[in-house]
């Protein structure tokens, strides 16, 4: 569905993803993990159009992405659920909802976005309670809940999510993760870019990993919850408990 | 307490829209009744000058208000605008004799072309950089009104601007100037209303919020951005035209820098984001001054003294400060 081939990416004359290939299939989840300045949000960047300085290759579903504004890039289908939410904070929260569904609608259609409406309030019911007051005063986890709706509701082939997880408590994780499980069983392709490796991996099909702007490990999920560096990269284990005691 | 009604999603989505919609109208119908009886009731020539200054401003402030309050994009340039429309049918009117009904197109339209040329190298500044290069926008318009002297008629100004006539119909008393400018004031308070209920007005408080947030959305931050501006110079320069057919006299030092700041200060007191704002703001801005003459000399200070207050105690500004003081008011009161 989305194939990335040889990416390069720049801010200026740095290289921030010096040559990455990837592919994500209908129906995945494929979460990206690494560190700080590994290259994943930069990656998503370049994907949504937010970042046009790029060499490489970007199809989605057959079409290249080079030279797409980021409306057409969502047109085209992909919805980000931009890093630390980026939600309006005085708009309430309805109107960040239809501001989800922005490019929808000149095609007059009202009608169905009202139904998708109701289809995100119903995956997050905390929603419709707070309809009217401004997206400022919801929790992170509200708050972070609201970016996951609004990125629906232009009605997304593809949802990458950078790193939803940010700042909130493992219980919301958790319901944001089952979420993006739901989501999945209901077609939708997910590309979800952690820090939290292990909440990610454990509902990802596949994953990758960063470093320094390059992919130092692929395989399926349970390969790399089980991988070595991974475990003591990510996982919250240190060198000891894997040299020192050997 | 009393549980809140159930309203299912659908029911929200569309209808809190209808509610406010019809609440509008009759603001619309009490607010043209109230602009009737005062064009009728009031004969003092003076406070009708008065009132239509008040007009004037209105629309300055508003078409601010569009672009600053609402896109979050400063221009410290605005009076710019509302000079070209006014220098655009002096010349159009006394030195070509182009009748004022062709001269009003023409003078919103220079104003808009001007604003997309200067719109798209500028609009891709931000924050204090975009009020730099308006603030230097606005110094060059000026400057070219002053220097220009054999179109303009340079620093002395421009003498002999026609009123406004229509075929037969010409509108040269101060009453019927009154009814003019504020039919205006509420048409283009109607038009920015509506864009700013539509989805549009929407994207345009997103990109306030974050533009990187608004175009991950699918907001085409970059023209929407271009065409408020548009917008705003073409009211600006609506208000440019009435008011060179008010006073039939126009000259550079009203359309210079501190003209630019008034336009700002008026939208800041009033209420940034706010349509009632620009209103009261430029009402205050315009009735001020005329007040505080007893204070002769210290006028100024004042003045001065005031604005300050009013940005100390309502930082929202006048409309937001009043009602959220008319909010605690009422709570205090209730327990």
């Amino acid at each position: 569905m989305l194939r990335i081939r040889n990416l390069k990416c720049y801010y200026g004359r740095i290289m921030a993803v010096k040559g990455v290939s990837l592919s994500v299939n209908q129906g995945e989840i494929i979460c990206l993990i690494g560190a700080n300045g590994s290259g994943k949000t930069t990656l998503l960047s370049a994907v949504c159009g937010l970042l046009p300085d790029w060499t490489g290759e970007i199809n989605f579903m057959g079409r290249s992405l080079k030279n797409l504004d980021p409306p057409a890039v969502v047109r085209s289908g992909i919805s980000l659920v931009p890093e630390g939410r980026l939600i309006f904070p005085p708009l309430s929260v309805l109107d960040n909802l239809k501001l989800g569904a922005y490019t929808r609608y000149k095609k007059r259609a009202v009608h169905e976005i009202g139904q998708d409406m109701e289809t995100v309030t119903t995956l997050f019911p905390i929603l419709k309670e707070r309809f009217d007051q401004p997206a400022g005063t919801l929790s992170g986890g509200e708050q972070q809940m609201l970016a996951v709706g609004r990125a629906l509701m232009a009605r997304p082939k593809l949802l990458l999510l950078d790193e939803p997880s940010m700042g909130l408590a493992p219980m919301i994780v958790e319901k944001i993760m089952e979420v993006l499980e739901i989501l999945r069983s209901k077609g939708l392709t997910i590309v979800l870019v952690e820090q939290n490796a292990l909440a990610a991996l454990a509902i990802a099909d596949r994953g990758y990993v960063f470093e320094t702007g390059t992919v130092v490990l692929q395989g399926g999920a349970g390969e790399l919850l089980a991988d070595k560096d991974v475990k003591r990269a990510y996982l919250g284990k240190d060198y000891g408990d894997f040299y020192d005691a050997g | 307490m009393c549980a809140p009604r159930e309203l299912s999603v659908l029911e929200k989505f569309n209808g809190s829209d209808s509610m406010d919609s019809r609440y509008r109208k009759i603001v619309y119908i009490v607010f043209a009744v109230a602009v009737v009886c005062i064009g009728l009731a009031v004969k003092n020539a003076y406070y009708l000058q008065m009132l239509i200054f008040i007009g004037l401003n209105t629309l300055l402030a508003l078409s601010l208000n569009m672009l600053m309050g609402y896109a979050g994009q400063i221009s410290l340039g605005h009076a710019a605008f509302y000079g070209i429309g006014a220098y655009m049918t002096a010349v159009l009117t006394a030195s070509y004799h182009v009748p004022p009904l062709l001269a009003l197109p023409a003078a919103i339209g220079a104003a808009m072309v001007v604003a997309w040329i200067v719109g798209v190298p500028t609009l891709r500044l931000t924050g204090y950089y975009l009020g730099m290069g308006t603030l230097g926008f606005g110094m060059i318009v000026h400057i070219v009104l002053r220097e220009w002297s054999s179109v303009t008629g340079g620093a002395s100004g421009f003498v002999g601007i026609p009123p406004l006539a229509a075929g037969p119909l010409v509108i040269d008393s101060e009453q019927h100037y009154f009814f003019l400018v504020w039919a205006m004031v509420l048409l283009c308070i109607i038009m920015c209303t509506r864009i700013i209920d539509s989805r549009v007005g929407r994207a345009l408080r997103a990109i306030h919020d974050g533009e990187m947030a608004a175009a991950a959305v699918g907001v085409n931050t970059k023209k929407l951005k271009l065409q408020v501006f548009i917008l705003s110079a073409g009211m600006a320069a609506l208000a440019g035209f009435l008011y060179a057919h008010l006073i039939y006299f126009v000259s550079p030092g009203t359309f210079g820098f501190l003209a630019s700041i008034r336009i700002v200060t008026m939208v800041v007191i009033g209420g940034m984001a706010s349509i009632w704002g620009s209103l009261f703001g430029a009402s205050l801005l315009t009735l001020l001054p005329e007040w505080l003459h007893a204070f002769s000399e210290f006028e100024m200070v004042v003045y001065g003294l005031i604005l300050m207050t009013v940005m100390i105690f309502l930082p929202r500004g006048l409309t937001r400060g009043v009602l959220d003081l008319f909010e605690r008011w009422r709570k205090t009161n209730d327990r």
